[in-house]
């Protein structure tokens, strides 16, 4: 089967919509959601319907950190963005929307896989997997032998080998990497609605469970109109400025 | 993780099948694995049925051997990624959880470790091997993987149907690295991985993506294949291994009186210690070891004795010095070392479009410090028939047409070594030939072939009739050549 695997859409439909064409042509079976489907970007209640729709056809979705705010609401602990992206992305999603947000798991397991938004250890606690210690901990953290993750905006892949040794390898789109059964492998497809590597294209990755191969894909699509959306609905420049690959 | 604890595969027996696969007969037993030769069985036997197969197994002694377990696993991730003569074809592999395997096509012909034992050769065949394991090693570091194990027992040369040796093929890819793939090694090991002999400075360094390091191997080969003798011999411990590599080698001209000056040039061109003063590619090497007459004699050349301590302390120190870090790998190292072909019809082309090409060339070998340009000129010959070979004046015509391609090259060359670009190796990087051929498009396309082109720069034709009446020579190389091709015409030509 052939499983695409999404991560940190954050409310953009231009990205999500070019994402979902590609995943087409690479004959994707089924889809992977792997949280942060609102905050940043313009389109939250559009995201979250075709979510709810994949999800309702059999998709694995997840919950992120921005969907969890978004549901709790306004923190006086938020930065000042923070908090007026979430009261915006509130007033724009209607209460289906929000309780499905609320519903979402914040891990899955099938089989050998793990679908979780930010790590196996503590998936409450958001803790960023920034480099191969903590990937060891969380391939460590758990039985599976591949974790599909979101979290970092940036595709990376990591392996940890049967004698403990942790490795990370930055992948190159379009090559299919075999996930060779004696060792266990932690994927970040990267962030299709807002990478954070200088490239603005949209990334995510294609998981062949017989094959047992992972592709990443990076798509380009319209990320000037979508940063357009943004600025037109007020939401901060610094958003919409990271959408043409801004820092 | 969860292979770690399983028991060593029950023995295999002959006549047993596995997956489809019936072990016809042990093949080889070695302390990393075990070969096998076998055959199809059942409803796949009609598929690859001439192809003969073989079956490695690893052996792995309850985890407790973590380089055959993950060198096992790098050569089944890169294997499959592989194509074309100069490797085995992938067939198959086991699940590594109940038996690891893989299957590929079995190698008809005899390993080059043969050969050692014979050593020294005679320089022709010395230069021979020397040129086929340099195309192998293109071939697969264009397909961007390094090997990192370049030694005699990995290469094996297929047998021709009239029993000569045929085309280098590598095997084993237990060390190797793939550009595009992780590197499964990097992080497993606490000691330098390759065999001592053959390893690389930079490899005791625990730098695994320079193909460079594979020429390095190719010429301790080179070195023993014509000497009898390995260049730094058999180090067994690190240090030993480092404190070796940085000693000059004896030259080999003072251990056999008859290797060539081209010869010793080449070899210690492939042993220098930083990779940057080696070839920076196998096609490169390749293409030297097939014009010997072309390799433009240096200091290397004219090296006697072994090295004095001052040697050993100059080696040292430029082994120190950090080297430039290789980008893109395998891959990225062939882009920006290319050879290009300059097709110059020297003979009857119109002065403009020669400009032109010339032009063209230079912008193409400026582009790349690594680049090389061949220059070749086509001296028709007749289908059948007695050719005049000499001009009215008794010159001898490729000498007349060799003339006027380095007349051609002149301010190329000029430009190459002008105190902007200076290169100590400027001079090496033109060479010049002169062909017969009855059909110059098939000769250029051939020669392209066999000597690595990556970029092929030709004049169109400019005159409608002499096209209409010869045919487009640029048209036929443009179709059936591998390699990128830039077809110049003259600016005035247009229209």
């Amino acid at each position: 089967m052939r499983l695409a695997l999404i991560a940190d859409l954050h409310a953009n439909r231009e990205a999500f919509s070019a994402v979902l064409a590609h995943a087409a042509t690479q004959r994707a079976e089924r889809h992977a959601f792997l949280g942060d489907y609102v905050g940043y970007g313009a389109d939250p209640g559009w995201v979250v319907d075709r979510i709810r729709e994949h999800v309702a056809a059999g998709a694995i979705a997840v919950r992120g950190n921005h969907d969890a705010a978004v549901v709790a609401g306004p923190q006086p602990s938020m930065i000042a963005d923070a908090r007026a992206i979430v009261a915006w992305t509130r007033e724009r999603v209607d209460p289906a929307q929000l309780a499905f947000l609320a519903a979402l798991p914040l891990k899955q397991v099938e089989g050998d896989i793990l679908f979780v938004h930010a790590n196996a250890w503590a998936p409450a606690d958001w803790a960023y997997l920034d480099g191969r210690s903590e990937a060891a901990r969380s391939l460590l953290a758990t039985d599976c032998r591949f974790t599909f993750c979101g979290h970092v905006h940036v595709p990376m892949l990591y392996h940890l080998s049967g004698t403990g040794k942790a490795g990370e390898f930055k992948p190159s789109p379009g090559i299919a990497i075999p996930l060779s059964p004696q060792r266990r492998w932690l994927a970040i497809p990267g962030s299709a609605g807002q990478p954070r590597d200088g490239d603005p294209a949209a990334c995510y990755a294609m998981f062949d469970t017989e094959a047992q191969a992972l592709t990443f894909h990076r798509v380009p699509y319209d990320h000037a109109a979508a940063a357009a959306k943004v600025r037109a609905a007020g939401l901060p420049e610094r958003v919409a400025d990271r959408l043409a690959g801004a820092d | 993780m969860q292979t770690e604890g399983s028991s060593a595969p029950a023995s295999l027996e002959v006549g047993q099948v596995v997956d489809g696969f019936r072990l016809d007969a042990l093949a080889h037993r070695g302390g990393m694995a075990s070969l096998w030769n076998v055959s199809r069985v059942g409803s796949d036997a009609s598929s690859d049925v001439a192809l003969p197969l073989l079956m490695k197994v690893p052996r792995l002694r309850g985890g407790e051997d973590p380089t055959a377990i993950v060198g096992f696993e790098v050569e089944q991730m890169i294997m499959p990624t592989l194509a074309g003569p100069h490797v085995p074809r992938y067939i198959a592999h086991g699940d590594f959880t109940r038996l690891p395997y893989i299957v590929m096509e079995r190698i008809e012909g005899r390993s080059l470790r043969e050969r050692f034992d014979a050593a020294p050769l005679p320089i022709d065949e010395v230069a021979l091997l020397g040129a086929k394991v340099a195309t192998a090693l293109h071939d697969l570091h264009r397909q961007r993987v390094v090997h990192l194990d370049v030694k005699p027992s990995n290469i094996m040369l297929r047998r021709c149907p009239d029993g000569s040796d045929g085309e280098a093929v590598l095997i084993d890819f237990g060390l190797s690295r793939h550009d595009l793939l992780p590197d499964l090694l990097e992080e497993e090991f606490e000691l330098p991985m390759g065999t001592s002999p053959y390893m690389s400075p930079e490899q005791v360094r625990f730098v695994r993506n320079d193909p460079r390091s594979d020429l390095f191997s190719t010429g301790v080969m080179l070195y023993h294949l014509t000497t009898g003798k390995r260049p730094f011999g058999m180090p067994s411990s690190v240090r030993g291994l480092r404190r070796r590599l940085y000693r000059e080698p004896t030259a080999p001209r003072t251990l056999r009186a008859d290797c060539p000056p081209w010869l010793q040039e080449v070899i210690l061109h492939c042993l220098e210690v930083r990779p940057e003063r080696r070839y920076q590619t196998a096609g490169q090497l390749a293409f030297d070891l097939q014009h010997p007459d072309q390799i433009a004699l240096g200091e290397r050349a004219g090296r006697a004795g072994s090295g004095s301590a001052a040697d050993v302390i100059k080696r040292w120190f430029v082994s120190l010095r950090d080297s430039d870090p290789v980008e893109g790998g395998a891959g990225g190292q062939s882009a920006r070392s290319p050879i290009v072909l300059a097709a110059i019809d020297v003979d009857g082309a119109d002065p403009a479009l020669l400009e032109s090409a010339r032009t063209a060339a230079l912008r193409l070998i400026e582009a790349e410090r690594g680049a090389r340009l061949a220059c070749l000129t086509v001296m028709r010959v007749n289908r059948v028939g007695m050719d005049e070979l000499l001009e009215d004046d008794g010159t001898p015509r490729h000498l007349k047409l060799l003339v006027a391609l380095r007349h051609w090259a002149r301010p190329l060359q000029q430009a190459l070594s002008s105190p902007g670009s200076a290169d100590r190796d400027a001079a090496t990087r033109v060479t010049f030939h002169v062909i017969e051929a009855v059909d110059p498009a098939t000769a250029i396309v051939d020669y392209a072939r066999r000597n690595q082109i990556d970029h092929i720069v030709m004049g169109a034709r400019g005159s409608g009739r002499l096209r209409r009446h010869l045919g487009s020579v640029s048209a036929r190389v443009v179709a059936e050549s591998d390699c990128t091709v830039t077809v110049v015409r003259a600016p005035s030509s247009a229209g």
